[in-house]
């Protein structure tokens, strides 16, 4: 590679302008830029493979930057848009492939199936991944970007568009699941003339990245669904509340933000309307806790972000006190898309309550780590096997972790469950934002629960006293289990207490914190006796002390 | 004002729209324990020893913080109920460093009295006692954090009703401490106006009057409090 710094080389990508557009390329090659793919080094190859296709005359060739790919494990990854070949660990310095590729794509190409790990997705707020420029704002609008909002403002009341959301049967994908249309309803109908749109971009289990790849890989249609949102409720201004960590998602943002303000899709006068909706970006300093509801709102006013007793509910009295909509990134993507080809075909899709579809975060022991999203009622043997390739190594599936900290670990019985909202509780776990880690039998099941605990106490905002002082206790507790110091009393206590954290807490991170206790005794009780009468680690993980022999 | 009929424990009661039940309960000769809650300044929902239960609801409300509604059933005592506080209460002996025998407030602490109240005689749950500060800069008061239980009356009193709003909250979870004008030792505090109001409310011996021996940092003397109760309802807050 030449010597030059990246960014003092020439980018010599083909730029679609109006009169190139209309003379389709022979051949596109889209190269991921995401986050994951980014980090190694994926820019370097989008600015190789422009030198070597223009060294090598190929005119008619596209190289293309667009968001998440989804195998995020096999990145940094190049796929030939005819062919649907998918170049995996691509470097810069190994691009021949890649052209030669390029150099065969005939017009009478089709798209060949990509495996499981593709087919078996269905992709709504994700459709444009890997699709589209996620700084280019012609590319959202020639996928189909913003007719949603168009017929929204020229061809429906606010009460049709709640209506809509309604009947699509879209529920949150931020947490519990609330149902997205009602949510909209009371916002609506809330006493005041100042409104509020938030957008709940914290994202901050363990694990999880849903998020974050819809605002790097499509970040248009995140402002899309908010200004839809806005028109529904009658809203003004909107924030989005982004953690500082995900500086990619967040530079990405503004440039959407900004392009959208220039070409009239946000400010005064929205497509020519009267209608008129802003957004600001407000960044978080990545506590977990901010991304409950009441504290992220705290910390948008620029208070302490510490969660407050509801009700009242953001929905009547939230940012500064007036009637807030907060819904999660996923929540906001989905809506264009239901907009676009009806409520009806979303709640086509997925089973009982749980409508539509929702986005995984892969993660773990699981071959094809990344980001999948399948129809809600898919069940987790699909997900984890025919998608997620399996474990890595063939070695035996012992537990998924869904929910982050306030989920819970569903053992090997439970994979023929079809995975819903209410499906997940039943089971003692929770949908919660969409993260799902597959353990092996490598895991030592209760590490892991420490290990939650650990995370909740660490990110505990210290407001109540369950919550502040309870999770330690726990954490101590189920310290004790895994050094080998613990008795029979000690087990009880763990119970009793994660009993009254769980019951007593003011919000859902002290509530939640005991669930992975509670999952993991119930489908592993035997290694947390393991542990404390035999003084053993069934996995293998834990270094247990053995009481010192007595001389004699 | 709608007047609301409702019953706790049974017992039937009425309070106006936007009483809470701790205040129409106390009005009842109810008793609700809680250590956050202070007539004159806002509530918080933090202690979580006022936890109650009301028909229809499978989640618990504080009863601090929780406005009544016409044809409630309030459940405010019950094993159950009494077993939490209890447990709660523990966690706060244990969260620090409490030493009652060599304590100013000694006998004249909410957290000791709470204590009594719930028949907890003795401690099961893990000890944390982590290293906290004293600070004694100030002429007049010191600070242990060793006993201090982040109620944040200290806190809100300074800001609501002295105006001074010295006190605030630094870091968070097990780490979290009250402190004076972020961070500097309360003695060279500019904002501080000595006025002792955050000592008179403070339920444990945290904050206490120095030159005080052991056992003799009574507070409850509080005139300030009902007065601005008054002044608030005059203005119409
Ligand atoms: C401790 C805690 C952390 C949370 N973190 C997030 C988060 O990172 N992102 C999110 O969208 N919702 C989070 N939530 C849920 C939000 O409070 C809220 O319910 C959600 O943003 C509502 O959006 P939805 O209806 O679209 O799901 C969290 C809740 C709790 C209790
Ligand atoms: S449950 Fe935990 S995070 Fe929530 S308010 Fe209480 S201390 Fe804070
Ligand atoms: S110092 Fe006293 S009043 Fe202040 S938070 Fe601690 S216990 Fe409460
Ligand atoms: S008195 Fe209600 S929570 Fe403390």
């Amino acid at each position: 590679m030449s010597d030059m710094p990246a960014a003092a080389r020439p980018v010599r990508r083909r730029v679609i302008t109006e009169e190139i557009a209309e003379e389709p390329p022979r051949a596109t090659a889209y190269v991921c830029e995401a986050a994951s793919c980014l980090s190694l080094q994926s820019h370097d190859i989008t600015v190789r493979l422009g030198e070597v296709v223009a060294d090598a005359g190929l005119g008619d060739v596209e190289i293309k930057r667009v968001g998440c790919l989804g195998l995020c494990a096999a990145g940094p990854l190049v796929e030939i848009a005819e062919t649907g070949r998918l170049f995996e660990k691509v470097t810069p310095d190994a691009v021949g492939p890649v052209v030669a590729a390029l150099a065969d794509v005939k017009q009478t190409d089709v798209r060949a199936p990509q495996g499981p790990f593709f087919e078996k997705q269905l992709r709504v707020a994700t459709e444009n991944f890997g699709r589209v420029d996620p700084e280019s704002l012609d590319d959202y609008v020639e996928r189909g970007g913003f007719e949603a909002l168009r017929r929204v403002l020229s061809d429906m009341t606010s009460t049709e568009v709640r209506e809509e959301v309604t009947r699509s049967g879209l529920r949150g994908r931020g947490g519990a699941g609330f149902p997205t249309g009602l949510k909209w309803t009371t916002v609506a109908k809330a006493q005041g003339t100042q409104k509020y749109v938030i957008c709940n971009a914290d994202e901050g289990d363990p694990g999880a990245f849903m998020d974050r790849s819809v605002l790097e890989s499509d970040p248009y249609r995140v402002l899309e669904g908010m200004t839809i949102a806005a028109f529904a409720v009658h809203a003004t201004e909107g924030y989005i509340y982004c953690r500082a960590e995900y500086p990619l998602a967040v530079a990405r943002l503004r440039s959407a933000i900004r392009q959208a303000q220039r070409a009239g899709y946000l400010g005064s006068g929205i497509m020519d309307t009267s209608f008129a909706f802003d957004v600001q970006i407000r960044l978080g300093a990545g506590a977990f806790v901010c991304g409950e509801e009441t504290a992220l709102i705290a910390s948008i006013e620029g208070r302490r972000g510490t969660p407050r007793p509801r009700p009242p509910y953001p929905a009547v009295s939230g940012l500064f006190e007036c009637p807030t909509l907060i819904n999660n990134v996923e929540t906001f993507a989905s809506v264009p898309t239901i907009l676009r080809k009806g409520p009806d075909w979303y709640a086509a899709i997925g089973v009982g309550k749980s409508k539509g579809t929702k986005v995984f975060a892969l993660a773990g022991r699981v071959v094809n780590t990344g980001l999948v999203e399948v129809p809600m009622g898919m069940t987790l043997r699909e997900i984890i096997f025919d998608i997620g390739g399996g474990i890595i190594d063939g070695r035996p599936f012992k537990a998924v972790q869904t929910g982050g900290p306030s989920g819970g670990c569903i053992p090997a019985d439970h994979l023929d469950t079809p995975v819903t909202y209410e499906s997940l509780v039943e089971l003692g776990s929770f949908m919660g934002s969409g993260g799902m880690i597959v353990m092996d039998d490598t895991s030592c099941m209760v590490d892991v629960a420490k290990y939650f605990m650990d995370f909740c106490r660490d990110e505990s905002c210290g407001k109540c006293t369950p919550c502040r002082v309870g999770t330690t206790q726990m954490w101590m507790l189920l310290d004790r289990i895994t050094t080998g110091r613990a008795t029979g009393g000690d087990l009880a206590q763990l119970e009793h207490l994660a009993a009254i954290v769980q019951r007593t807490s003011l919000c859902g991170l002290g509530q939640g914190a005991p669930n992975p206790v509670f999952s993991t005794l119930r489908y592993f009780r035997d290694e947390y006796l393991a542990h404390i009468e035999e003084r053993r680690c069934p996995a293998g993980v834990c270094t247990i002390e053995q009481p010192a022999e007595v001389m004699a | 004002m709608s007047v609301y009929t409702l019953t706790i424990d049974g017992k039937d009661v009425a309070g106006s729209d936007g009483q809470t039940i701790m205040e129409v309960a106390e009005e009842n000769g109810i008793d609700i324990p809680g250590l956050c809650h202070l007539e004159g300044i806002h509530d918080r929902g933090a202690c979580r020893l006022c936890v109650v239960e009301i028909a229809g609801s499978p989640k618990l409300a504080a009863a601090c913080v929780t406005q009544i509604a016409e044809g409630m059933e309030v459940t405010a005592h019950s094993d159950a109920l009494l077993e939490y506080r209890r447990t709660i209460t523990e966690m706060l002996f244990m969260e620090r460093n409490h030493v009652c025998a060599v304590c100013v407030a000694n006998n004249h602490c909410e957290l000791q009295d709470t204590a009594e109240d719930m028949g907890l005689t003795h401690f099961d749950l893990p000890r944390i006692s982590p290293k906290a500060d004293i600070d004694a800069s100030h002429p007049l008061f010191a600070i242990d954090h060793n006993r201090c239980i982040l109620c944040l009356r200290c806190v809100r009193v300074c800001d609501e009703i002295e105006g001074a709003h010295t006190w605030d909250v630094m870091h968070r979870g097990l780490d979290t401490r009250v402190q004076t004008d972020m961070g500097i030792p309360w003695g060279e505090s500019p904002t501080c106006t000595s006025c002792g109001k955050c000592v008179q409310v403070c339920p444990t011996g945290a904050l206490f009057e120095k030159g005080r021996a052991v056992a003799r940092g009574s507070k409850r003397r509080r005139p300030f409090l009902p007065w601005m109760k008054v002044v608030a309802e005059e203005r119409g807050l």
